[in-house]
């Protein structure tokens, strides 16, 4: 740190540490189980199609089928999950900006949200962030036993402390910026659909 | 010393094209319906607002301590801290961190704080070009004006304004008002520049002192493709954004889109951590004059809020006079108790555009206590020597009359009587600011003490009886 910056650190903790007001106490955090929904993935389907998100439900999603009828002209697909070949892998990218050319990414999340219908993904499943974002489309791959009731039980995954990335994605990328109404797709991807299949064991492929 | 902005003249302009006026007032109070439909949904709504303000006192109220400790975790996960004790500080930091890679494009998700510190033009001036990527911001961008609504920055123009707009700026067709056309308009025109920029920056909403991360929440995605597309990302943000832990951020996390929009969340909410391999990350704390209003006994509260916007929603003032009537970066009920920090006497006259009902209050998903801060700040201005003759002619007449109850009967029943005989020109005249772009309501047959005398018991004992 130079000494303009140590400066201004110096500046600023010590008039914060000379106005803050007395300390008052941290308050304790329920989990708020008790209003938990009783059918989890039943509430869960029914938060991703309010944010204008699909649900299909297959044990073993036969994802060739599902993308030549959902996208028949899409010619990149690139997965980030071995259950599914693909055309590409992330790996072979070589900038973040590369994954613009992706149609479709296909890609596993650990955990979903009953409360609002988010699935978390982070750097490790994505490996590179950005095909979730320049891809055309999305396709995510959630265990349904992995859905927790809320939002406080997502925060406990071991992701937010220790990954660089973490994100809950809930539906496809929205806009209501023009008249408070809501468009898709703004920046990011057109559609997003959720197959819930639970998680295969390793070595185990899907079509 | 600027002069005072004068909100209700700038809002006659709004007031006066009454497509806009409607509708704004329409889409804000309908946003108003959807955050009261989404609360109802959670029936520990109220005890979520109760822990989202406890939470905030008590990260306020040991700001040095979180401040440090995020510091050093940030740090420990390869993110660069700097500290700008204001607005100028954190540009010519901003400014630095480009010019030492040579960067001329920036990409960027939306900030208040960068508009608070006036980032654009400043980085404009030194070469460095940048492109808005909330479609909001960018309208706005393209139109050459700031941002109207803290959610929503172009909330107040119509389908039609933007199909204009984007013609002159984009080459598109004027005549198709279609808003997912104009969506990708934007979308086909900003996507060059998300893949060419070397820099991209966020701001946060919240700041996670446990863990060192920054989180941010948008609709589109476009804060993550700022952070993840290019290899450099910065993130500004307020000291006052801290929050102890990501258990905390939950509480945060399940108030925000529901008091903004009405969802339970939105599209994207990132956690960034810290760099990318073969990426770097810099995260800019703010003070510009947040470390002072920590020691303001009154309005230290402010600090709280989460810039949802609930407050702009409801406000009456706010629908009917649209955000750039305030001639300030924060604008409506939060804008009205936190400007006058930064320039007392430009923003003196914002805390009369009000007129106190408190609703604002009741929505702030963090408790601030809003309308009670418009009014102390009008007990500041008083105190200062800021408010205008006009108004202060006006109080004084009202206090004579309000202490007197002879004096307040005669007078109200005057006035009722005055409002059915008094010409047009002596009730709307330029005391009476009220009747400028509203009729008065009827008056009433009888005063309240008439009908109170009338119907109500005469003695303590009879009150029982009633």
């Amino acid at each position: 740190m130079n000494s303009t910056q140590a400066l201004s650190r110096n500046t600023i903790l010590d008039a914060v540490r000379a106005n803050q007001p007395a300390t008052q106490p941290m308050p304790t955090i329920p989990h708020f189980h008790t209003n938990k929904p009783a059918d989890l993935v039943a509430t869960f389907c029914q938060s991703v199609a309010r944010m204008a998100g699909v649900v299909i439900s297959e044990d073993v999603p036969n994802l060739d089928s599902f993308q030549r009828a959902k996208f028949p002209e899409a010619k990149v697909i690139c997965s980030a999950t071995p259950e599914y070949a693909g055309t590409i892998k992330p790996a072979s990218l070589n900038h973040w900006s590369e994954a613009s050319t992706i149609d479709v990414c296909i890609v596993r999340s650990p955990m979903g949200v009953a409360e609002t219908g988010s699935v978390l993904l982070s750097d490790i499943e994505l490996q590179v962030n950005t095909i979730a974002y320049l891809a055309h489309d999305l396709v995510v791959l959630l265990d349904p036993k992995q859905i927790v009731p809320n939002i406080h039980d997502v925060y406990e995954h071991p992701h937010f402390k220790l990954r660089p990335y973490s994100v809950l994605m809930t539906g496809p990328s929205g806009s209501g910026d023009i008249g408070a109404i809501v468009v898709h797709p703004a920046q990011g991807v057109k559609s997003l659909t959720v197959f819930l299949s639970p998680a295969p064991d390793a070595g185990q492929r899907t079509g | 010393m600027s002069r005072p902005v004068e909100q209700a003249k700038n809002a006659e302009t709004f007031l006066a094209d009454t497509v806009h006026e409607e509708r704004l007032d329409k889409l804000l109070w309908a946003a108003r319906m959807r955050r009261d439909a989404a609360a109802r949904q959670v029936p520990e709504w109220e005890e979520l607002r109760t822990l989202a303000s406890e939470i905030k006192e008590h990260t306020l109220s040991n700001l040095s301590d979180y401040l440090t400790q995020f510091e050093a975790r940030a740090t420990a996960n390869g993110v660069t801290v700097h500290w700008a004790r204001d607005a100028h500080e954190h540009n010519q930091i901003v400014h630095d961190i480009l010019a030492e890679q040579e960067i001329n494009l920036l990409i960027k998700s939306k900030s208040m704080l960068t508009e608070e510190c006036d980032l654009r033009p400043f980085l404009e001036r030194r070469g460095i070009r940048v492109t808005e990527t909330d479609l909001g911001e960018r309208i706005q961008q393209l139109d050459n004006q700031p941002p109207a609504h803290i959610t929503g920055p172009a909330i107040h123009k119509t389908n039609h304004d933007v199909a204009i707009l984007f013609s002159q700026k984009y080459g598109s067709d004027p005549n198709n008002e279609d808003i997912a056309y104009l969506a990708g308009v934007m979308r086909e025109n900003t996507r060059p520049d998300i893949l060419a920029a070397r820099a991209g920056m966020t701001g946060a909403n919240f700041v996670v002192a446990e863990t060192g991360a920054i989180v941010v929440a948008t609709n589109e995605g476009n804060a993550d493709l700022a952070a993840n597309t290019p290899e450099l990302h910065i993130c500004s943000v307020g000291i006052e954004k801290i929050i102890p832990t990501m258990e905390s951020l939950a509480v945060f996390i399940r108030l925000l889109a529901r008091s903004a929009t009405g969802d339970t969340i939105t599209q994207y909410t990132s956690t960034f951590r810290g760099p990318r391999k073969g990426a770097a990350m810099h995260v800019i704390l703010v003070d510009n004059g947040r470390s002072a209003r920590l020691g303001m006994k009154r309005f230290w509260h402010s600090l709280k809020c989460i810039r949802c916007a609930a407050c702009m929603n409801t406000c009456p003032v706010y629908r009917r006079s649209g955000g750039l009537s305030y001639g300030s970066t924060y604008t409506g009920p939060i804008g009205i108790i936190t400007m006058p920090t930064f320039e007392i006497r430009k923003y003196s006259v914002l805390p009369f555009s009000s007129t106190l009902n408190g609703s604002c209050t009741n929505v702030c998903p963090v408790k601030i206590d809003i309308h009670e801060q418009i009014y102390g700040w009008r007990e500041v201005m008083e105190e200062n020597g800021q408010i205008q003759v006009v108004k202060k002619e006006a109080m004084r007449v009202a206090d004579k009359v309000l202490s007197h109850p002879a004096l307040y009967q005669v007078a109200t029943a005057t006035l009722s009587t005055a409002l059915e005989v008094l010409p047009h020109f002596a009730v709307y005249n330029r005391l009476n600011v009220w009747g400028k772009h509203r009729d008065l309501p009827q008056a009433g047959t009888e005063t309240f003490h008439e009908w109170y005398r009338t119907h109500r018991p005469k003695t303590n004992e009879e009150v029982g009886q009633a």
